[in-house]
This record gives C-alpha cells, sequence and structure tokens, in this order.
C-alpha cells in the first residue's frame, strides 16, 4: 500500500468543474446553431466550423508561444468564443475576414490579458467590433434568411428589421409605416429574420438560457435585469409617442438583444462576482443598448452596451459586496 | 502666410516663456532643502532596495544615516564593508568593522536520513504545512521542504535540491535574513562566514529527546552533550535537547565533530582529509545501532554533508 | 422547512452506518490518554508512573478557567507520562496505562435505568459538570461549565441542542439520538436548569426521519422540549447557521451566540451531561463512527477514550487496500492523520478511511471569476479575493474583507470548479491576520 496522504480538509470536492461549465454553454448553443443552419444554409456551417477552428488555433498558439504554459484548448472556451463569434457576425463573410476576427478575439481579448479567467472585456465581442468597424461593409450586409427546406437561396442581401426601423426613422417616417416593412414578432421570435448567425431566433436562443440556468451555469440576475430594463426604458418613450418610438417588443426580439443578454453578458469572467453587481451591471447595458438604439449612429448597441459595462465590473465589484453574516 | 507664422510662433514662444518664469519662481518657492549628503550616500549605495540593513529602501537609509549622524547600527549586507568605508568617507565617520555573516541551513533531515513517511498533498508553502502537520519525514522541528525561504530571497543565493528536499546556500548570500524571517521553524540562521570561509554549527534543531528524535531522522541531535563536554572554548551550550554553538566563541576546533555520534555537527570548507579520518572511527567505534544503519549513516552523511553548502572552491 | 438562507452546499451524505446499532468495542491492551483532549489549557497530571487506577479516577486535573479534567477509562497500572505522537505528528504529553480488568470507580452508578428526577440545583449542576470533565462532544471540544456560566445582564432564551450531523459519512449523533435518545432529553433538560431557561429546541436533518420520529415522542414527556426537522443542507450543523435556521436570530460578527440569547450544546454531549449528574460518570467513552466506501463494515462503536484508532479499524473489519487518507472526522471539516496508531479523544467523532482516488486532490487551475464560492459561503464573504490576497500577501486586504468570520466549512473549496484550495490560502490569511491583531492589541 503506498503511503497515505495529508493535506488541510476539505477532503472531498463536488462535481464542479471548468470543462463541464463550458461544455454546458457549447450544449445550450446548439439549438441556435440549428437554426442557423435552418435558415443560413451551410454557408453556417462553413463560417461556425472556420470561427472555431481558427479559435482553437490560435489559443493553442499563443499559449505556446506567449503565456508558456501547459495547453489550455481543451477546456472548451475556446470553443465557445470560436461560435460566439460565429453567431455574431453574417453568413456570408469571408473566410479571412473570420479568421482575422479569431485572431483579436482570441489573441487581444483573451490571451493578451493572461488567458483564460484573466480578461477584462468579452473576447468574442472584441473581435465582433473590431470587425465592424474595421470591415463595415462586410459586416453589415445580410443574406436574407430562407430555409433551407426552399432549395439553395440566390445571394440576396437585405437590411436587418432594426436596420429597417433606424433608417426609415431617420427618413421621418413613422412607426406604422416602417413596422409595416419588418416582420412580424412572431417571426422575429421563431426565426427567420435576417440577421447574424446567432440572433435569429429568439426562441431558440431563451432555450439555450434555461439549459444554463437550470444547470446552475448562469444567474437569472444579468439575462432577467437587462431585458426588463430595455423593456422599461424603451416602454416609457413608446408611450410617451408612440409614432416615433418603436415597440418594447421590437427592441427585446431584434438585434443582438437575445444573444447578448443571454450568452454574451453572462461570461462569468467579465462580469460582477456579486448579485447585486450582476443587477446594476445589466442595467446599465439596458439602458446603454437603448440609447445607441434610439439616439446612436448605429441601429445595434449591443456590443457596445455589454464592452462598456465590462470596463465597470472591477468598479461594481468593488462596490457591490455580498450581504455578510451577523454584521448588519 | 509669414504674418501667421509669425503670431503664432511669436504668442506660443511668450506663453512658453511666461510658463517657465512662473514654474521657476514657484519651483523655489515650494523647494524641500535636503542635506545633498543624502544624495552622495545614495549614490554610493547598491541601489537593490532589499530592506537588508532594516529600512525602506537605500534612499530611506541614506536618509536615515545622515540624520543619525553616526554609523552605529547601520551596516548596508550588501554593499558590505567597501561601501560603508566609502559612505564613511563622505559623512567624516569611522565605520564599524562588522564580520560578514551567512544563512546557515541548520537542519539535515533530507529524504535520505528522514524518509517519507506520509504524502503532502496541501498547497506549497512552508506557512501552511508547518501548521498542518509534523512533517513527512516525521521530525516535528525538521524542514518542510516546501521552499518559503528560496521564495523570499532576492539575491538567487538559496535553491532547492530536489535530491535532498533541504535547501542550500550559496556564496551570493549577503545575509540580508529574508529568508529566516520566512522560515516558520527558524531552520535557518544567520551565523558569520568565518576564517577562510570556514564554519561549524550543529545542523539540528529538534527538541525532542534522543530516542524519538533519532527514529524520524538518523542525523538528528540527540541530547547527548558529548559536544558539551569536549569543547575546550565553553562554546556549546545544551539546551532543550539539543546543542547549540555559539559562533563567537567557536575556534575551528572541530573536537565536537569528532565525537558527535550522528553526524550532527557539520564542519564547512575544512580539508577533506579529516572526513576519511573520521569515517575510520566511525567504523572503529562500538554504537548502538546496527551496522547496516551506521555504514548508511556514514556514507549518507558524508555526502549530505558536502552537499549542504557549497564549497569556495566550487563555482558559483 | 426551515434552513439558513445565505450559502451552503450538498455534499453526498453517504450515511453508510446509519442502521449499525452501537456496538461495544473490546477494552484494548493499553491506552493513551493525551491531557490535552479539551479547547484551552492541557490538564496537569495528578498520577505517577506506577500508580493503580481504576475506571473513572481522575488522573489529569484541570489547569485554568478554560481546561477540563481528564478520568482514566480503564482500570490498571499507569505505565509511564510522556509524549505522544497526536493526529497531525506533533509529540503531545500523554498519560499511558497498562489495562488490567474493567474495574470502575463505586461512586458510579452502572445500572441502565434511566433515572429523570433532577436533584442537583444550578450551581451543583455547573460544578458536576466541571467535576465530571465534560466538554463539547460536537468537535469543539469546549469545557461544558464555561458556556454553562452566564455573566450578569445576559439571559439564555434557548438551549439549542444540535442534533444535526451535517457532515457526510458521520453517524455517531443520530445512533446516539435512537437508542439513548430519553436520556439525551434528560441530559438537555438539566442543561437547561443549568442555563435557567425553560424552552429547548432541538434541530436534526431531514435524512433522519426515524430519529425524528423517535425523539418527537418521547420529547412530549419532557416539558419545554420541540424536536424541529431541518432541511438538509451543509453546514446546517454550524452554531451560527443552527441558530439562524430554528430562532431567525443572527449572531453578531466576533459575539458568542449568548449575544442572541442562545447556548448551542451537542446531543452527545447532553447525553455525557446526563450519564454524569445522573449516574455520576465523568466522560471517558464516546460513539465514535467508523466508515468509509471500501470498508467492509461500516460501524458505530462506543469506545473508551485512549483506544488505538487501529483497533477501531479492525473492528469494523481490517483497513482496506485501498486506503489513501485516514480522517478523523468528516470529510468536510475532519483532520488527516499520519497513521492509524493515535488515540480516541474526547473530540473524535468518526475515523473516515478514505479510498486513494478520492484522496487525491484534483491539480487547481487558474479561476474563472465564476462567483460560485462566493454563492455558497454561509458567511457572506468572498473566498476568492481573501485566497487570492493571502496568496500576494495582502493582509491587510484579507483582514478588511472579514476573514476572522470565516468558520473554515469548506464549501467554497468543496465547490470551486476550478479546484482552488481555497480554503488552504484563507487559514493561512486567518493566522496571519489573528497574529497580526494579536500583536496590535498587545502594544
Amino acid at each position: 500500500m503506498s503511503l497515505l496522504s495529508i493535506s488541510a480538509s476539505p477532503h472531498v470536492h463536488g462535481d464542479n468543474s471548468v470543462k463541464k461549465i463550458m461544455w454546458g454553454v457549447v450544449i445550450a448553443m446548439v439549438p441556435a446553431m440549428l437554426v442557423s443552419i435552418y435558415y443560413f444554409g451551410l454557408d453556417a456551417v462553413r463560417v461556425t466550423l472556420i470561427a472555431v477552428a481558427a479559435s482553437l488555433f490560435f489559443e493553442w498558439l499563443f499559449q505556446k508561444i506567449l503565456i508558456k504554459g501547459p495547453d489550455t484548448y481543451m477546456d472548451g472556451s475556446a470553443v465557445i468564443t470560436g461560435v460566439l463569434l460565429a453567431f455574431n457576425v453574417p453568413s456570408n463573410l469571408p473566410w479571412w475576414i473570420i479568421v482575422i476576427g479569431a485572431l483579436v478575439a482570441i489573441g487581444m481579448g483573451k490571451m493578451s490579458f493572461g488567458g483564460l479567467g484573466k480578461n477584462v472585456f468579452n473576447p468574442a465581442l472584441v473581435g465582433r467590433v473590431f470587425l465592424l468597424v474595421s470591415f463595415p461593409v462586410q459586416m453589415t450586409s445580410w443574406p436574407k434568411a430562407s430555409p433551407i427546406t426552399d432549395g439553395i437561396a440566390d445571394a440576396i442581401t437585405g437590411p436587418t428589421p432594426l436596420g429597417i426601423v433606424k433608417e426609415g426613422l431617420d427618413a421621418g417616417l413613422t412607426i406604422e409605416q416602417v413596422m409595416a416593412q419588418v416582420p412580424s414578432f412572431m417571426q422575429q421570435f421563431i426565426g427567420g429574420v435576417g440577421g447574424s448567425l446567432g440572433e435569429v431566433s429568439a426562441l431558440a436562443l431563451l432555450l439555450g438560457g434555461f439549459y444554463m440556468l437550470w444547470k446552475k451555469i448562469i444567474t437569472w440576475e444579468i439575462p432577467v435585469s437587462i431585458l426588463l430594463t430595455v423593456l422599461v426604458f424603451s416602454g416609457i418613450f413608446w408611450l410617451i409617442d408612440p409614432t416615433h418610438y418603436v415597440n418594447p417588443l421590437f427592441h427585446l426580439l431584434t438585434g443582438g438583444m437575445m444573444l447578448g443578454a443571454i450568452f454574451m453578458a453572462t461570461d462569468m469572467v467579465s462580469s460582477p462576482m456579486s448579485r447585486n453587481g450582476q443587477l446594476v451591471f445589466g442595467v446599465g447595458i439596458g439602458l446603454i443598448t437603448v440609447v445607441i438604439r434610439m439616439w446612436g449612429a448605429y441601429p445595434e448597441g449591443m456590443s457596445f452596451a455589454i464592452l462598456l459595462m465590462n470596463g465597470v465590473t472591477p468598479l461594481l465589484n468593488n462596490a457591490f459586496k455580498p450581504k455578510r453574516f451577523g454584521r448588519n | 502666410m509669414n504674418e501667421v507664422l509669425i503670431y503664432a510662433v511669436g504668442s506660443l514662444g511668450a506663453i512658453g516663456i511666461v510658463a517657465a518664469i512662473i514654474l521657476y519662481f514657484v519651483a523655489q518657492k515650494f523647494k524641500v532643502y535636503e542635506d545633498p549628503r543624502i544624495d552622495e550616500v545614495e549614490e554610493v549605495l547598491p541601489s537593490a532596495n532589499c530592506g537588508g540593513c532594516g529600512y525602506a529602501g537605500c534612499r530611506a537609509f541614506a536618509e536615515g544615516l545622515v540624520k543619525a549622524g553616526n554609523m552605529e547600527g547601520f551596516n548596508c549586507p550588501v554593499g558590505g564593508a567597501d561601501v560603508m568605508q566609502q559612505v564613511a568617507g563622505i559623512l567624516g565617520l569611522v565605520a564599524d568593522v562588522t564580520e560578514p555573516m551567512i544563512a546557515v541551513i541548520r537542519c539535515n533531515g533530507s529524504f535520505a536520513n528522514s524518509p517519507k513517511k506520509v504524502q503532502y498533498d496541501g498547497i506549497s508553502t512552508c506557512a501552511s504545512a508547518s501548521v498542518l502537520y509534523a512533517g513527512d519525514g516525521g521530525c516535528s522541528f525538521g524542514c518542510l521542504g516546501e521552499g518559503d525561504c528560496v521564495a523570499a530571497c532576492d539575491f538567487d543565493a538559496i535553491h532547492m535540491n530536489p535530491e535532498t528536499g533541504l535547501p542550500e546556500v550559496n556564496n551570493k548570500c549577503i545575509a540580508c535574513g529574508a529568508c529566516v524571517e520566512a522560515c516558520p521553524r527558524d531552520i535557518i540562521e544567520l551565523r558569520n562566514v568565518g576564517k577562510k570561509e570556514r564554519r561549524i554549527f550543529v545542523s539540528c534543531v529538534n527538541e525532542e529527546k534522543g530516542a524519538p528524535a533519532k527514529k524520524n531522522c538518523a542525523v538528528a541531535c540527540i541530547g547527548c552533550s558529548k559536544c558539551f563536554n569536549v569543547c575546550p572554548f565553553d562554546a556549546i551550550e545544551m539546551k532543550n535537547n539539543r546543542a547549540y554553538i555559539d559562533y563567537e566563541k567557536c575556534k575551528l576546533c572541530r573536537k565536537c565533530v569528532d565525537v558527535c555520534p550522528t553526524n550532527a555537527i557539520h564542519e564547512i570548507n575544512f580539508p577533506v582529509r579529516k572526513l576519511i579520518v573520521k569515517e575510520e572511527k566511525e567504523k572503529a567505534k562500538k554504537d548502538t545501532s546496527a551496522a547496516e544503519a551506521k555504514e548508511a549513516v556514514s556514507t549518507k552523511t558524508v555526502v549530505s554533508k558536502n552537499t549542504n553548502e557549497v564549497n569556495k572552491t566550487e563555482e558559483s | 422547512m426551515q434552513t439558513f438562507k445565505l450559502g451552503g452546499v450538498h455534499p453526498p451524505e453517504n450515511k453508510l452506518s446509519a442502521e449499525s446499532v452501537i456496538e461495544t468495542l473490546a477494552i484494548p491492551k493499553q491506552v493513551i490518554v493525551p491531557v490535552g483532549q479539551q479547547l484551552g489549557a492541557p490538564a496537569t497530571p495528578v498520577v505517577n508512573r506506577g500508580d493503580e487506577v481504576k475506571v473513572g479516577q481522575l488522573i489529569a486535573k484541570a489547569s485554568g478557567f478554560i481546561s477540563a479534567n481528564i478520568h482514566s477509562p480503564v482500570s490498571g497500572k499507569v505505565f509511564k507520562i510522556d509524549n505522544v505522537y497526536d493526529a497531525s505528528g506533533f509529540r503531545r504529553p500523554s498519560i499511558i496505562i497498562n489495562v488490567e480488568g474493567d474495574e470502575w470507580l463505586d461512586t458510579i452508578d452502572r445500572s441502565d435505568d434511566i433515572d429523570a428526577e433532577i436533584k442537583l440545583n444550578q450551581k451543583e449542576i455547573v460544578n458536576k459538570l466541571n467535576e465530571m470533565g465534560i466538554v463539547g462532544l460536537g468537535g469543539a471540544t469546549f469545557p461544558s461549565y464555561v458556556k454553562l456560566m452566564i455573566p450578569d445582564g445576559k439571559k439564555v432564551d434557548y438551549l439549542i441542542i444540535n442534533g444535526v450531523e451535517c457532515e457526510p459519512y458521520l453517524t455517531s449523533d443520530h445512533r446516539l439520538m435512537m437508542e439513548k435518545g430519553e436520556e439525551m432529553l434528560i441530559g438537555a433538560t438539566i442543561l437547561m436548569k443549568g442555563l435557567n431557561t425553560d424552552k429547548a429546541m432541538v434541530g436534526i436533518e431531514n435524512n433522519k426521519p426515524d430519529a425524528i420520529e423517535h425523539l418527537k415522542k418521547l420529547a412530549t414527556k419532557y416539558k419545554g422540549i420541540s424536536i424541529h426537522p431541518l432541511k438538509v443542507k451543509y453546514p446546517q450543523g454550524g452554531e451560527k447557521q443552527l441558530i439562524k435556521a430554528l430562532t431567525g436570530r443572527e449572531v453578531p460578527s466576533g459575539k458568542l451566540p449568548l449575544e442572541v440569547g442562545c447556548v448551542v450544546n451537542n446531543v452527545g454531549t447532553a447525553f455525557a451531561v446526563y450519564e454524569a449528574v445522573q449516574k455520576n460518570k465523568p466522560l471517558f467513552e464516546r460513539v465514535v463512527t467508523v466508515t468509509g466506501k471500501s470498508i467492509k463494515k461500516p460501524s458505530n462503536f462506543m469506545v473508551r477514550v485512549g483506544t488505538p484508532v487501529k483497533d477501531l479499524i479492525e473492528a469494523a473489519n481490517g483497513l482496506p487496500e485501498d486506503t489513501g487518507k485516514i480522517i478523523s472526522g468528516g470529510p468536510m471539516m475532519g483532520k488527516a492523520v499520519l497513521n492509524a496508531g493515535i488515540p480516541v479523544v474526547k473530540g473524535t467523532s468518526g475515523i473516515l478511511l478514505m479510498p486513494e482516488n478520492e484522496a487525491k486532490r484534483a491539480e487547481p487551475n487558474t479561476c474563472i471569476r465564476c462567483g460560485k464560492c462566493v454563492s455558497v459561503c454561509p458567511m457572506g464573504l468572498e473566498p476568492f479575493l481573501i485566497s487570492k490576497s493571502a496568496k500576494l500577501a495582502k493582509f491587510d486586504v484579507v483582514e478588511k474583507e472579514m476573514v476572522m468570520d470565516c468558520i473554515e466549512c469548506g464549501s467554497c473549496s468543496y465547490t470551486c470548479p476550478s479546484n482552488i484550495p481555497l480554503l488552504d490560502y484563507i487559514r493561512l490569511g486567518k493566522n496571519k491576520v489573528g497574529q497580526i491583531i494579536r500583536n496590535r492589541n498587545q502594544k
């Protein structure tokens, strides 16, 4: 019999592990992946595979030459970044832009800070925003979503519902006129609207969200506070002037709102540690997103809002401590 | 076009001159007078900012020194006697002649001498291990081998030997005392380097009675007092079941090394010839322990004695 | 169902020995009785080498206010008084007795009849507990009579009896409640008299439905005692968490439970109080669980203090081949033991033999800032922050983050997905900050 071992207590460990969490998130993203393949066909598969492969490659490369530690690409976090990056781009994006996106996301957004657990900003969003700013044309021409059962789609591109509304309002149309041009709420909920790969179906994203809540991978504070803030804030304006402000439900269902609230903002590394901090984090994201959508130059504000609030996270961590036992 | 240029250069130049004049007067008004000797002293100090002198960095040492006006209690271990002479020259004082010191590891409980009885699976710091348990060799006074001393050293002077599990000090050590602080078992002591770098010390801090001490470690000090009895200079003190050699009184005669039954007393940088004679004496001596153990102890101890500190002749 | 709200984890219960009736373990040939079995000062031996002693005879006297008497668990001759290895490998003074027969002091009532009539008054009860060397058997071994000395101005609203046993694997309290339930309740009544209160609450976790049933029936005979089933959550048995769950009161940081009018005692202590007051029997034996996944016969034994642990393992059909760790106590807060030759002491609640594959700690990973450690801490601390600051030696931050409130329950290390040994670093910080505070107060 080998020697007895000795250590301090506790002598048992629960079944939580980093791998379990990461692969749990990947499983939660599967419904949205399937929906994207249904509406965008093989292009969706192409974009996703390239993004994931590039992310894995860069993670291995930077770990080897920059951080010089043991290999980490197998823990699943690079796969998540790759899939999320794919979800944030149109399905007709050229392959080399995707690779650049992965390089920036992993290299700048994650590895330059020291690797897993040390990044301040959400890596997939860093990559996405970099691409948006550097390749605005390619990043904003979305193919029309048509089910693969209808046959291979023609390479028709068109604006997203958010884009339509923004342009319409800027051009002076009223809400009624503008809303006539966008798909119905039900369609926005299920899918089939134009947009980046992962944005199209709120239903699929919600399914993933509930899976993660069940497996205790995320907590309800961030998604709920984001969506509620958006609802209330945009709702106030809609109630005051329904001819110039869009229905809050529209805000909830379009663009990267669901994707951001459920998958991007809840990234554990870049979000606050305490429950109260997370609530404030969500409120901030909701407010900034709506402000950009209503009065900013971009039709979509979610990515910028999340990145800005990621920067505020250390302050939130200092300001919001958990409720102490026996100290009130 | 030229007009614009002249106006631009002229106005900016005027602003610059006015700002410079204002700044000059403000700097003069708020100037803090500092004894210029502080800068001079700081200049000759090694700038290691290690805290070995007891002050918060070289500047603080210089300030304290100039303010005190005398050299008592001021010693820069990194710079040594050279630097202190230079400082004395600047201040017009006489430097204390201090004996150079070195950190000494007073434990020889290597894996060979004190075999592992349990596997430690906790965090790699001695501070935590010392509170948790006695040690994987069984001796509750010995080195835990997790390397807090190595981590504390700023001068690359102490390293863990993976074969013995004990730390080793080389001659980069300037006796700043960081490792002494770091060791939770007070195993490391600053002792003088000695004439021709020779020194003798008891390599054991075990306070257990002889029998249990020997059971855990083959080279433990068992408090038999043979060394105390034989020392002609009264340099050895017996306390808490162990011997301690006062380095000020020790005259390096090595009589204690010869009589120690467990080879707990170490002699450093002496000619090798003495050790062979020691080995013969060991074989001839009647010992209570089994013949095999005796052999193992004498060969192992010769090896471990020499690996405990780097000899002067070896490259550092 | 009542429970504490903040934090907590759910380790698998593994109550393998819950059905095993308490067996009396055979008396060993030699006992090793350490004099430092209690919190506070070690006792001073009052016997010498060669003295004949009887079971229950005083062999070491309490050496201060926070100290306890120690009585001989066997009859025989004192072999020697020497330093003997304890669980962590440090040598502690102990009295070693060679056993001859099993002769008890004739002042001890050895009958089994249940005596419910309490003849002593409050002061006499306190003195009796001191005389009989009763200490807290929940693990802390705090001298019980000190807990009964209520300073002027403070009043006890509730005596709380801790029958929770939230540690996985341990079942000694469970079996004691099942087999000596009435005696334990009488002990609780004695404690109520000693504390000058008329209300007692017994907290029992919901995974012991038979004990809850049994005690509920018995409690009808004893005024003022109510039985409260509690939700299964670790660390439900922690003093502060138990008080919160049963009474809703929070013990303020740095203060004792008496501050909110409560005093907590373990069921084992209550039973020992019964035996001390009603049977004049000092504390020299207790129930110890011997358990583990590989062990052939998980059991509960009534053991004399001083019995070497290897005797208990032999009685449970031997040390399994794949044992990687021997733990005194439960897996969450117990102490890993260096060898099985150490004696059972008053604070030994169980011996857990853990197989090698479970005993080996996994390699720690980098912190992914998931916040799980924060959500499970029952004291509302931020383990990741305290641990990191302690590692970087930033002890001012460690103190500011209220490390002294930490009850060292281990929930944080248990739940960390990256296997970071959070509690190890937190303990380091706690020790250092404790030193700093002591130095500061001395100045």
